[in-house]
């Protein structure tokens, strides 16, 4: 009879896994160094559970390990949207230690924090091709879209036939251009916001519900 | 199909100049994924620019990206410079699209070591860059 019950109850996990809609989505927070990723997951992490995801700074290549928070729940018109966050290490084809010299690092810090970043870049593409289930593409709206790692990334998410919403960060600071990066990317549509600041959080929000529900 | 590896080391002297391998989407065609990327990042430790006729696919390109960054090393290799056209919007990217064949991956692809090659300007129609001797 324990093994009956074993056995239906295996078939009643499986069969509530794949039948759940509230099943949390595992939605990857992607985009290209100090892009504000890490400021987004962890805005969007403490609005709705609390807490944080990771540190946050300036230097380049800060988060060097994909984290996740999981049952993130946000509501949006009386409906529940759960979804696990995954903010990534920032995408590159490059990686040279020198940069962060000029961060006052020791070059022994340096390289361990270039060698990090690698590992760390290689596990966010094995997270893209493998695990993530949506994107939010952050991008620097001070910074030109027309980069080769955007092209590519958003190349690989849409052959992947992800949903994909792309976020213009840093919409507080002077030189920031929208347009240009609705330009960049005509198929899909571009949100402005200022995570740091927490400007227009709430059409973020909405469209973290209607991509991701 | 000739026996000749692009980066033949009795092909010349690179310590005059540049090589550049621009390999053909016939060459590549028959290739796995992995001997593609083999193929492109073999010439680019040893400094050549490489130009694809054909591009890689984007999972390829994923992959691209993942086993150069396991091959960085300190002092050494430091990464790649890679260039592509944006992809055409006009290109059918559905699901019935790819299914039917009529997915449009074929863009001219430059590809060389970050640290001696320079993209100068992109945009839709152009691709300029400077390139270095090591």
């Amino acid at each position: 009879m324990g093994l009956l019950n074993g056995l239906k109850d295996s078939v009643t996990r499986v069969t509530e896994r794949l039948f759940s809609a509230s099943e949390p989505k595992r939605i990857g927070i992607y985009g290209p160094p100090n892009a504000g990723k890490t400021t987004l997951a962890n805005r969007i992490a403490r609005d709705w559970t609390g807490d944080a995801i990771g540190p946050e700074s300036h230097i380049p290549h800060e988060t060097r390990r994909a984290r996740r928070k999981e049952n993130v729940d946000i509501e949006r018109n009386g409906k529940t949207v759960s979804i696990d966050i995954v903010d990534t290490p920032g995408v590159t084809t490059k990686v040279d230690y020198k940069e962060f010299l000029e961060h006052d690092m020791e070059k022994d810090d340096a390289v361990r924090r270039s060698r990090e970043a690698t590992e760390g870049v290689a596990e966010a593409m094995h997270w893209l091709r493998e695990d993530v289930e949506g994107v939010i593409y952050v991008l620097d709206s001070t910074e030109d879209p027309f980069t080769q790692v955007n092209t590519m990334l958003i190349g690989i998410i849409e052959s992947q036939e992800l949903p994909v919403l792309i976020l213009a960060n840093k919409i507080d600071c002077e030189d920031s251009n929208i347009q240009r990066i609705s330009n960049a990317f005509p198929q899909h549509e571009t949100i402005p916001l200022s995570a740091l600041e927490g400007d227009n959080m709430d059409e973020v929000y909405d469209k973290i519900a209607e991509y991701f529900a | 199909m000739p026996e000749a590896t692009p980066t033949d080391p009795d092909a010349g002297d690179g310590d005059d100049g540049v090589q550049i391998d621009l390999i053909s989407g016939e060459r590549m065609e028959n290739l796995t994924s992995m001997e593609k990327i083999r193929t492109v990042l073999d010439a680019v430790h040893e400094g050549n620019i490489v130009i694809l006729e054909e591009g890689l696919a984007p999972d390829e390109e994923s992959k691209l990206i993942e086993v150069t960054m396991s091959e960085i090393s300190p002092d050494g290799f430091n990464g790649i410079e890679i260039e592509t056209y944006p992809k055409a919007q006009t290109a059918d990217t559905s699901f019935l699209g790819r299914l039917m064949g009529k997915e449009e991956t074929k863009k001219l692809t430059v590809i060389g070591p970050a640290n001696q090659i320079q993209t100068l300007h992109k945009d839709e129609n152009l691709i300029s860059a400077l390139v270095s001797r090591r």
